[in-house]
């Protein structure tokens, strides 16, 4: 029988063929944390006098959650992992680089790659034909001293999305329409593998975007086959020579099969607490928000910025609604500045913050107050992720997030559509 | 490995997230967890951490523990004194931060169990004994690795004594 692509790379990192359900150990090709969980990961190390990285280049601490740092307690954690990297050479991503899983993709992680990394979000990777997964602080200690982990192989889920993406909706909305409707528990520990018409004409960027909120659904990880997309982004990036076909075998076991067509789907917008609480446009009656929030490793990349700018230039937000913009990478930062996105941005009236998780994480950058709502383009809506319980999360597309920026209410983008 | 588990339930819904165990706003204090313990649960029930007796059972629906990576949620929950959660199902990462804590996580229909219950619960029987009901649960059974994890008191106490992962 055949393999899925988990199977396939897990079988590789482990040296021999492994099935689901199987309890293995793999070696790990990167390995990171951030700084809301490196510290603990480095403070094991010391404890288990095991302070050493299997690979510089490939152990990395990336700064990015509460960056630059807004309280002293914040800036001795990340000193820290200043000191660690100093001390074993692990590579330091600092203040103002960006979101740990989009410098991931930027300079990382290549097809076949297996990584962890001390973050839900580490499943983003998985769009570029690795298997990539989140874990804690102590397993992400091990891997970069051993340079391995524990694992069970999961079994696959495959959700197959036909058609053709109207005008106005986004690949946000593919992912919010498919936890909508399987749950945020529906694929728990579950590799989700996404194929179909619809995913090969996405670009990276918009791919990058479904497999970072696999673990919304609980996913172990999102998968996407590569194929000549990822081939050319791998060559933009100078990795063109890691490229590798790496997809599922026709005969490859699937649990369950999901068919989405896409043609039916209309701009959604996630309401409070759960990320699955999920509503399409039509019937979203008025919903007044304080906040918009455009940014994050789920939405706050050049693609993301240039659709929201697209709709924002020469317009300017409403007056109760504030509008924060936070690009993923620093990259990401200079690429808009140079398009002339970010003085569309500060010309419609946004706080443009430098590069980092932002406001997602719930420490600095707009908190919430008691009772306020924000429209935000991150992946999770949670009670008190923002900083407040009183506070009202709902999450939408980049298009979606402008286009309420100027009504002051949840809008329908295709409104602004040129 | 002591394989009977005894205390006091304290019941939860569905969808208990990292963030209503340790939240977001308490960021600043991951560096110092008998704190940042203090906050326990807080966003489910505020006066949880006052209330909790060490030797407590933790008791959910479904999907306790979804959201962030943090290690720090099982790691307080523990601090806290809880000896053992018992849920409908678990978030995948959540369920392998605590048994590399060595905090034990078991899956079972909790509908019938209520809040202040006295439950006895039997790791190698297989057996959750709702002693204020008179009632027996079962749980479903732990994979051969995850009760090792638990014998040998956390992943890191199992990679000391067995020099790495030991999986067979």
């Amino acid at each position: 029988m055949g393999k899925t692509i988990s199977e396939k790379i897990i079988s590789e990192h482990v040296g021999r063929d492994v099935r689901p359900g199987e309890f293995v150990v793999a070696r790990v090709d990167v390995v990171m944390a951030q700084d809301g969980t490196g510290p603990l990961s480095v403070q094991e190390l010391k404890k288990m006098d095991m302070e050493r990285v299997f690979d510089k280049r490939n152990s990395i601490l990336f700064i990015d959650h509460a960056s630059p740092s807004p309280r002293k307690e914040l800036s001795n954690a990340q000193k820290l992992l200043r000191e660690f990297s100093k001390k074993t050479g692990a590579f330091l991503s600092d203040v103002g680089e960006g979101v740990c899983h989009q410098r991931l993709v930027e300079d990382w992680v290549n097809p076949g790659n297996l990584v962890v990394g001390a973050d839900s979000h580490t499943c983003t990777s998985g769009a570029l034909g690795a298997f990539s997964t989140g874990m804690g602080s102590t397993d992400i200690a091990l891997a970069f001293a051993l340079g391995k982990v524990w694992l069970k192989v999961p079994e696959t889920y495959k959700f197959i999305v036909k058609g053709k993406l109207p005008d106005g909706v986004y690949s946000k909305d593919i992912i919010l329409h498919i936890i909508g409707k399987i749950g945020a528990d529906g694929a728990t520990y579950k590799a989700m593998e996404f194929e179909g018409d619809v995913i090969e004409n996405l670009s990276m960027s918009s791919r990058f975007t479904i497999t970072n909120m696999a673990v919304e659904a609980g996913g172990k990880t999102g998968l996407i086959g590569t194929d000549g997309i990822t081939k050319s982004y791998l060559k933009k990036r100078g990795r063109g020579n890691k490229f590798r076909e790496i997809k599922s075998d026709s005969d490859a076991n699937f649990e369950k099969l999901f068919e989405i067509e896409a043609n039916k789907l209309e701009p959604l917008v996630s309401f409070p607490h759960t990320v699955d609480n999920v509503k399409g446009i039509s019937n979203i009656e008025d919903v007044k928000i304080d906040q918009v929030f455009i940014g994050t490793c789920t939405n706050g990349r050049l693609e993301d910025l240039r659709i929201a700018a697209s709709i924002l230039k020469d317009k300017k937000r409403h007056p109760d609604t504030r509008l924060i913009v936070v690009p993923a990478s620093r990259e990401v930062f200079l690429d808009a500045l140079r398009e002339g996105l970010i003085e569309i941005f500060l010309q419609a009236g946004a706080a443009v913050e430098s590069p980092g998780c932002g406001p997602c994480v719930g420490i600095h950058k707009g908190v919430l107050a008691d009772g306020e709502i924000v429209l935000s383009t991150q992946n999770r809506n949670f009670e008190g992720r923002m900083g407040n319980p009183e506070g009202f999360i709902y999450l939408s597309s980049p298009a979606t997030a402008a286009a309420s920026a100027i009504e002051g209410k949840i809008a329908d983008p295709r409104r602004y559509l040129k | 490995m002591n394989s009977i588990i005894s205390g006091k339930a304290w019941k939860f819904g569905d969808n208990i997230s990292t963030d209503h165990i340790t939240p977001g706003r308490y960021f600043h204090l991951r560096s110092n967890l008998e704190e940042l313990a203090k906050h326990v649960l807080e966003d489910a029930d505020p006066s949880f951490s006052s209330k909790v007796k060490a030797g407590d059972i933790i008791v959910a629906g479904r999907n306790f523990g979804l959201g962030s990576s943090r290690e720090h949620a099982p790691r307080v929950i523990k601090i806290a004194g809880v000896s053992c959660i018992v849920a409908k199902s678990f978030a995948r990462i959540f369920y392998r931060n605590s048994f590399n804590i060595g905090l034990p996580l078991l899956v079972s229909n909790t509908e019938e169990i209520d809040e202040g219950d006295n439950l006895k619960i039997d790791l190698e029987e297989g057996k959750i004994e709702d002693e204020t009901k008179g009632k027996i649960l079962t749980f479903s059974p732990l994979s051969p690795f995850m009760r090792k994890l638990i014998e040998d008191g956390g992943i890191e106490e199992h990679v000391k004594k067995h020099g790495d992962f030991k999986i067979k």
